[in-house]
């Protein structure tokens, strides 16, 4: 739960990877010669009006009328164009530097495939399947760990945007998508889905937590365990086995290989429910459970309609699930 | 009240325009080609990309003498002009007949086809991307080709009740700019599916 | 022919029975009726799109509102930008243009006056249809279902699986038939141009504002038939179980994203240039000095045309093309901001040396050029690719090209509003009214949409109903939605403005702006037949020449 409330920024001039930090330098580029366009040509135009108003004196006569210089044009025409070619090769420099980049042996895979309205993180090395909260190595400049991501979506179109670690990436079904991120700081990074997939597009949240190697592997090998079997709530487990949960929802060790949903098999390892809707409380929880649209109207959980005993149960069930 | 001239000698040269009958008619056909492009291009797209049965290799057939049929209905046509700018209204009559019944053959061969396909090949537009595209692309010219036909049919009947003559040459030969652009496109598909397709 | 002609004095307020008036309305085939019906058909579109917009505003004022539903908010701003785009901007071009483009060449009507006829009303049943939806979208049983795929409906959204339901269809029916409509009116437009000018007028005297219609028209008949071919393989899709879009069968969503594109990166072309056209006329007349640099001008528009067939994957950026092919759309992108700033830059070079008045469509064109200036800038911002995989659907974007359409089209359409109403109707549009106009509408439009710039580089997406708190965005939504009703207000003074002086304005006579093309040798409003004699012209400014014997233009032609 630590790092709910502590949460940075989404400002895309705060970078805190190779990718975002790239852009950030090329953004300023742009934005400074851009800028000194504005200046000039604004510049031109107040000028010429301020100028040549019609004043009360001459309003009745009509000006010289000049219709053309061939000189003027050839200038704004060919000083536009160099400083077109001076953008142009700024900006393919960086587009080989982030698009182009070999994969280094030491990269973490992680698959992102995009749900309505959901993210799922599968790692395949790792044999971990998880949601909505991506937990990769934080990678130092000595020997760089950088995570490679395969974008890919069950549905609709989706878009894979942090933006303090890189730009965004769509999430297409029948396409596969890459990108990279490296971020050296340790920290939690939001983001969100950037790419509009139907009626929940808005509360498809996204966070990225960044962990010290030694923190990424105790998280590794705590996914990789099977999920707990606590006698204790064997009751909210029979709930949770023989109603429908087990047709959308995955927990390993139990009759529950549903894929529709997000795998629980850790649930109480994640800081949200819902990807990001809300924060994952066992009253929120319970909450969800009962009503998904009290929290996130149009998510395609069905209310489950259980009674208020076995609410209790399987919440507390699925409370167990670290 | 309304106008005035202005009081400067107006061009000496005589004062000539395009005809507005072949000019609207040459911007329909680019706006159609933009339209078979888009068609043509998610053809070639999906070729191969097909997740189940049946492959064109398997099921298309080459309609060679239906094209043949169509490519020379272009040539009556064009004669048919030629015979109308001379007067000759029988002549003109005989050949935009035949352009019609080549036409006609020509639709009428795919009609066989595609009930060869659906009936026979079981190839619907929604068996798999290369019926969608199939039978879309096709369709659509054919469409177009039926269009025509019916313009064709028209001038026809007004021929046959003797009220096209030398005056109506303008616009015949607006209608058969038409009728011409149909069969380039028929090239164009017919290559796209039928040899590149394959 | 003589109900074209008392459809013109109907504008004039000449009382009869309304049946009749109506009847004639309804049946016109004058390009001066047909011309207003457009722009009036535009102008109630844009009250509607605007409502949605204020709707869309009233949501996101602050952080988790509950104004109205995810579902509502989504159909809300699709609507908004469908009608904004189909029904508001084309058709109030098409309209100027219907209405201008005869009397600027010296005709007395379209080429084809029943086939514009037939144009207008195809589009006002596209209007229709698209907002049917509201009732029949779930079938007539389930109300309230208007289409919620956003104006790309990016495959496979609105596919059978993910839009049941019929709310996509009258989407695509709707674009389908307006999309006819728009072939047809530029069919006519460039028809009428080469084959219905006066004598004298060779291509190269033609009023810079017929040039661009020609130009805009020949872009519409490549750019529009794209979408329709789409929107025919998404209907093949939806009612005969095709593939084309459906990516469980291997359809392709990006092959979607291209073909909607390579309609909608000209589309967007094909408004400015009507806008282009309105301020090549006002600033020349109110500068008391020709366009500077006229086929240089004509030149860049051509130029435009051509260049903005290849840029369109600038609004794919991020779908993952490969490093050649982002490059490629930069470059383009890139260059076709030279021929635009030849214009700013003739604009500017039309104004130099001049005495300009300042009269409300002057100032409605200033107002274009600074706004169009910093739009074109932001546009070159996202046109360099990895800039754009951090903006990219975010409010920046969203700020970006309503700086191009609200700050550059919409100006320059309130610009002729103003300029050209008195020869629509004969009586001038109040000044004072137009001034408050002006000055409500500039700072509304700057308090929307500069602010709007921020929350999309502190990474708030678009298309979203309701965001965090906590991230910087509460208090800019909160200015945005506030410029948003400032605007609104302004609009209601124009509406205002259009209807008291239809009654109350100075009677206008046949050429109140003391200007230079055809249009204003006519009296106004014009007659059915527009010219009693078709005129001769000599050079690019017949009444000039008119007006200054002693120094015609034609001298120098
Ligand atoms: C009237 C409509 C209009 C116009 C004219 C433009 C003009 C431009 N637009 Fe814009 N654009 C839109 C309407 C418009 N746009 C719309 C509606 C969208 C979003 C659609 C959606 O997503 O819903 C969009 C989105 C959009 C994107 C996609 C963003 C994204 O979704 O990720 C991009 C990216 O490249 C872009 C770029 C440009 C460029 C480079 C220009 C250029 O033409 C600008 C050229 C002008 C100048 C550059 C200024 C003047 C020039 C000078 C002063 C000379 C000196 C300058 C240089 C040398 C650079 N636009
Ligand atoms: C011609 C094009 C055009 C125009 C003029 C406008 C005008 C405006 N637009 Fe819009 N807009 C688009 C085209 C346009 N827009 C498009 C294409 C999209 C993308 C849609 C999509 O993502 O699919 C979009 C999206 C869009 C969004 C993003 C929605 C989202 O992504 O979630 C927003 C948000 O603020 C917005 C706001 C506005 C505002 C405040 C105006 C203002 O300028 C409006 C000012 C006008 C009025 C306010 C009307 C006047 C009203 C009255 C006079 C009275 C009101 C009536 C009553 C009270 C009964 N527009
Ligand atoms: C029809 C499929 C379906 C059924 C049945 C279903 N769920 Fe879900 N569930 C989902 C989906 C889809 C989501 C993701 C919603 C979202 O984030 O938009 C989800 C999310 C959740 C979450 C939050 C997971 C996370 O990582 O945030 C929990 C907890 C949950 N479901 C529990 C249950 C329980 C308990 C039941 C049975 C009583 C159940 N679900 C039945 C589809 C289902
Ligand atoms: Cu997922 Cu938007
Ligand atoms: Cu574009």
């Amino acid at each position: 739960m630590q790092g709910y409330l502590i949460a940075s920024s989404t400002n895309i001039l705060a970078p805190a990877s190779t990718p975002a930090r790239t852009i950030f330098g090329l953004s300023l580029f742009v934005l400074g010669i851009t800028a000194l366009i504005f200046v000039v040509v604004a510049g031109l135009m107040v000028y010429s009006v301020v100028k040549f108003r019609a004043r009360a004196t001459d309003a009745a006569r009509e000006p010289a009328q000049v219709c053309g210089s061939t000189q003027i044009e050839l200038a704004w025409t060919v000083i536009p164009a160099l400083i077109v070619a001076v953008l142009f090769l700024a900006t393919a420099r960086v587009i080989h530097a982030i698009q182009d980049t070999p994969k280094p042996a030491a990269a973490l895979d992680v698959i992102v495939v995009g749900h309505q309205f959901w993210w799922e993180f599968r790692y395949p090395k790792l044999g971990i399947v998880t949601a909505n909260e991506l937990h990769i190595p934080a990678s130092d400049r000595a020997r760089p760990t950088p995570t490679f991501l395969k974008l890919t979506s069950a549905d609709t179109d989706h878009s894979f945007w942090v933006p303090e670690l890189g730009g965004k990436t769509d999430l297409i079904p029948n396409r596969v998508n890459q990108m990279w991120l490296d971020p050296p700081r340790p920290g939690i990074y939001l983001g969100q889905c950037a790419q509009y997939c139907g009626t929940q597009h808005a509360k498809m949240l996204l966070r990225v937590v960044v962990e010290r190697p030694a923190d990424f592997g105790a998280w590794v090998s705590a996914q990789q365990q099977a999920a707990i079997q606590d006698a204790r709530v064997s009751a909210g487990k029979r709930v949770f086995e023989t109603n429908v949960c087990i047709n959308c929802h995955a927990v390993s060790g139990t009759a529950a290989d549903g894929r529709f949903g997000p795998d629980l098999g850790h649930l109480m390892s994640r800081a949200t429910l819902a990807s990001g809707a809300a924060e994952n409380t066992p009253s929120n929880l319970r909450l969800w459970i009962q009503t998904p649209d009290a929290i996130k109207p149009g998510s395609l959980m069905p209310a489950m309609k259980l009674s208020d005993a076995d609410l209790d149960a399987v919440t507390a069930y699925l409370e167990t699930l670290r | 009240m309304s106008a005035f001239t202005i009081p400067i000698p107006p061009s000496p040269r005589p004062w000539v325009l395009p005809d507005r009958g072949k000019v609207a008619m040459a911007a329909l056909i680019i706006a159609e080609s933009a339209i078979f492009t888009i068609f043509v291009v998610a053809y070639l797209f999906y070729i191969g990309k097909s997740l189940t049965g049946p492959a064109p290799r398997e099921v298309l057939e080459t309609p060679v003498f239906s094209t043949i049929c169509l490519l020379s209905s272009s040539l009556t046509l064009h004669v048919a002009g030629k015979f109308l700018e001379r007067g000759k209204q029988s002549a003109f009559l005989g050949l935009w007949l035949l352009t019609f019944i080549l036409g006609g053959v020509f639709l009428f061969g795919t009609g066989l086809e595609w009930h060869r396909l659906i009936h026979e090949k079981g190839l619907t537009i929604s068996t798999n991307l290369f019926g969608t595209t199939y039978y879309s692309l096709v369709g659509l010219h054919a469409f177009h080709l039926t269009a025509g036909l019916l313009m064709l049919l028209a001038v026809l009947i007004f021929g046959l009740t003797g009220r096209v003559n030398q005056d109506q040459t303008g616009r015949v030969g607006v209608l058969s700019m038409y009728w011409h652009f149909v069969d380039a496109v028929w090239v164009v598909v017919f290559t796209v599916v039928y040899l590149v397709g394959r | 022919m003589s109900t074209n002609a008392s459809a013109i004095e109907n504008i004039q307020g000449i009382g009869r029975p309304w049946m009749e008036v109506l009847h004639e309305w309804v049946t016109t085939v004058d390009h001066k009726g047909l011309g207003l019906l457009y722009i009036l058909y535009a102008l109630s579109y844009l009250v509607i799109g605007g409502f949605e917009a204020l709707i869309i505003r009233a949501q996101l004022m602050h952080a988790h509102n509950h104004l109205v539903s995810p579902q509502v908010f989504n159909r809300m701003f699709t609507m908004h930008g469908t009608t904004m785009i189909f029904f508001v901007a084309m058709p109030m071009l098409f309209g100027f243009a219907n209405y201008l483009v005869p009397l600027m060449i010296g005709a007395r009507d379209m080429a084809f006056p029943r086939l514009n006829a037939f144009s207008f009303w195809l589009t006002a049943l596209g209007g229709g249809l698209l907002y049917f939806s509201f009732l029949g979208g779930n079938g007539l049983y389930g109300a309230g279902t208007a289409p919620d795929v956003g104006w790309w409906a990016y495959a496979p959204l609105p596919a059978k699986a993910f839009s049941p339901g019929h709310s996509s269809d009258y989407w695509t029916i709707a674009l389908l038939v307006s999309g006819l409509g728009s072939v047809g009116t530029a069919i006519n437009i460039l028809t009428t141009v080469l084959c219905m000018r006066c004598p004298g007028m060779h291509l190269g005297r033609m009023p810079l504002l017929v040039w661009l219609n020609l130009v805009m028209s020949g872009m519409v008949l490549i750019a529009v038939t794209p979408l329709t071919a789409a929107q025919v393989m998404l209907l093949v899709d939806r009612y005969l179980g095709g593939h084309f879009f459906d990516t469980q069968a291997g359809g392709s969503a990006t092959l979607w994203m291209h073909f909607f594109w390579i309609f909608g990166h000209p589309e967007v072309y094909i408004l400015i240039l009507p806008a282009f056209a309105f301020v090549s006329e006002i600033v020349p007349v109110y500068s008391r000095k020709p366009i500077f640099g006229y086929p240089v001008m004509v030149g860049a528009t051509v130029f435009i045309g051509f260049v903005s067939m290849s840029v369109w994957a600038h609004h794919m950026f991020t779908v993952g093309m490969n490093s050649y092919a982002n490059s490629f759309f930069t470059i383009t992108s890139m260059v076709v901001g030279i021929p635009t700033g030849i214009k700013i830059f003739n604009w500017i070079g039309t104004m130099w040396g001049g005495r300009i008045r300042f009269k409300t469509p002057m100032l409605f064109c200033l107002g274009f050029l600074f706004q169009f200036l910093v739009a074109g800038l932001t546009g070159i911002m996202l046109a360099s690719s990895p800039f754009d995989w951090q903006l990219g659907n975010s409010y920046f974007v969203v700020a970006h090209f309503h700086y191009v359409i609200v700050g550059g089209l919409l100006f320059a359409i309130f610009a002729a509003f103003y300029y050209w109403y008195p020869k629509f109707t004969g009586r001038m549009l109040s000044e004072q009214l137009g001034k408050v106009h002006f000055w409500l509408f500039l700072i509304g439009f700057h308090a929307t949409f500069d602010v709007m710039h921020i929350p999309g580089i502190l990474g708030m997406p678009r298309r979203i109903y309701t965001y965090e708190p906590g991230r910087g965005w509460d208090t800019l939504n909160l200015i945005v939605t506030i410029g948003a009703v400032i605007q609104a207000a302004a609009i209601l003074v124009f509406v205002c403005n259009l209807a008291v002086s239809y009654w109350k304005g100075a009677n206008a006579g046949k050429d109140p702006w003391d200007a230079w093309t055809l249009e204003w040798s006519a009296t106004s409003p014009p007659p059915a037949y527009n010219f009693a004699t078709i005129p001769v012209v000599a050079s690019r400014r017949p009444l000039w020449d008119l007006k200054h014997p002693e120094d015609p233009d034609s001298r120098y032609e």
